[in-house]
């Protein structure tokens, strides 16, 4: 059994811990709320873009020569996978859950002989992609310095993404992020963002015609990389707030784990107490008898 | 009958102006500048670097933008756009730091002609301002 000083010591750091887990927490509550916020500001803004190319797009989506952003390259031999994790970890399940669901979808495709490219966003994702597959990822992209999300960052991946679709690199683009549904439940989405799937988004169902100024094929070739932009934008505001949502509820987690084995420790620390208490006494009473 | 109608500004992060009694608007197109008044044609286009002016019967406001797109349906008028500012709120030193990196980006001799274009626009347009 252990000694009184070293349960002592014990109890002390495990409380010590839960202070940092309870501080985490509370930061994490405050910066969840920022986080959700902005998330719901930014949707007007993809759902907006989305129906202006889905109008858009119906009347030129049957045509030979419409954006290859929109009606991809014909092939789809090469995927590249960007992969959105957070920068930073103890967060729960957040990073794994969406590492899983990538490596799910990688088997997948190593199974259909097709080849894959890894572009990884947050360096925790990094980390655990690099391991098994180091030579699929082509780039890793991480945003330590920015505070907040913002649509500059989703600018810049979007921007590579297009350089490297354009050079033909890869044929299919897919995004992999959590998509924050409340604070204890996340979902990790992947979602096709090369060539645009729009024949199963739903459509503003509205027969008015359009004027196009200048004409529709322009528009569109000026709209679609500004839409990949903003789907990552999106995609990032959503995984910032189900990062804190996660990390929320596992510094719970470990702040309620931490109170119990507080308890237990602190129970045994009592017994052991007693018990030497007890023994003194009995040597001591001994010793009188003898006497 | 009144002759208002709907505008919406939208940027990535937030709703930047949503305004229900404007009269008239003046949008920097791509190919010129296009007013709007009630029960105009639906229409999309896009812009180019300029100012955006909204009209309604309590003054008029100004707006920066350099890049957008605009979505005319309805007696609503929707601006999606990356950067906007209010010219109200927008000052002097911001201005400047814009129009520097304009004028790096336009030096820049990799720059296409249609970059080029766009971005001699900006600098013509800040430079107005200034």
């Amino acid at each position: 059994m252990a000694s009184l000083d070293d349960l002592k010591k014990r109890i002390a750091s495990v409380k010590s811990t839960q202070k940092i887990t309870k501080a985490m927490k509370m930061v994490a509550a405050a910066k969840l709320r920022k986080a959700q916020e902005s998330a719901e500001r930014g949707r007007p803004y993809s759902e907006k873009m989305n129906n202006i190319i889905l109008n858009l797009s119906e009347g030129i989506l049957d045509k030979d020569d419409a954006p290859k952003l929109l009606s991809g390259s014909g092939n789809d031999k090469i995927h590249l996978c960007v992969v959105m994790t957070s920068d930073r970890g103890l967060c729960g399940g957040f990073n794994s859950n969406i590492i899983k669901k990538a490596k799910s979808y990688f088997d997948k495709l190593s199974a259909d002989k097709k080849d894959l490219k890894i572009i990884t966003v947050g360096s925790k994702g990094n980390d655990q992609l690099k391991r098994v597959y180091g030579d699929k990822i082509i780039a890793n992209i991480s945003f330590k310095e920015s505070k907040n999300a913002n649509y500059f960052d989703a600018d810049k991946v979007g921007k590579m993404v297009i350089e490297k679709f354009e050079a033909e690199e890869f044929d299919i683009c897919v995004i992999f992020y959590n998509q924050f549904k409340n604070v204890i439940t996340q979902i990790p989405k992947a979602q096709q963002i090369i060539p645009l799937n729009v024949k199963n988004s739903e459509r503003d169902k509205s027969e008015d015609s359009y004027e196009f100024e200048p004409d529709e094929d322009e528009i569109l070739n000026n709209l679609l990389p500004k839409n990949i932009s903003t789907q990552i934008f999106k995609a990032m505001l959503e995984n910032v707030a189900s990062e804190q949502g996660s990390r929320m509820s596992a510094m719970d987690n470990a702040t309620r784990n931490a109170g119990e084995m507080v308890d237990k420790l602190t129970i045994e620390y009592n017994r052991s107490r007693q018990a030497a208490i007890t023994k003194e006494l009995i040597e001591i009473i001994s010793g009188a008898e003898s006497l | 009958m009144s002759d208002e109608f709907k505008i919406e500004i939208v940027n990535p992060e937030k709703y930047f102006l949503s305004k229900e009694n404007v009269t008239e608007v003046v949008v920097p197109a791509f190919e010129g500048e296009m007013g709007i008044l009630k029960d105009h044609i639906s229409i999309i286009s896009f812009l180019k670097p300029g100012i955006i002016t909204v009209y309604s019967k309590s003054g008029e406001d100004k707006f920066y933008v350099e890049d957008g797109i605009v979505e005319f349906k309805n007696n609503n008028l929707s601006v999606l756009t990356s950067s906007i500012f209010n010219l109200k709120e927008l000052e002097k030193s911001k201005l400047q730091d814009l129009l520097k990196e304009a004028e790096e980006e336009s030096n820049n001799s990799e720059i296409n002609d249609q970059s080029k274009y766009l971005v001699d626009q900006k600098i013509e347009v800040l430079k107005s301002l200034n």
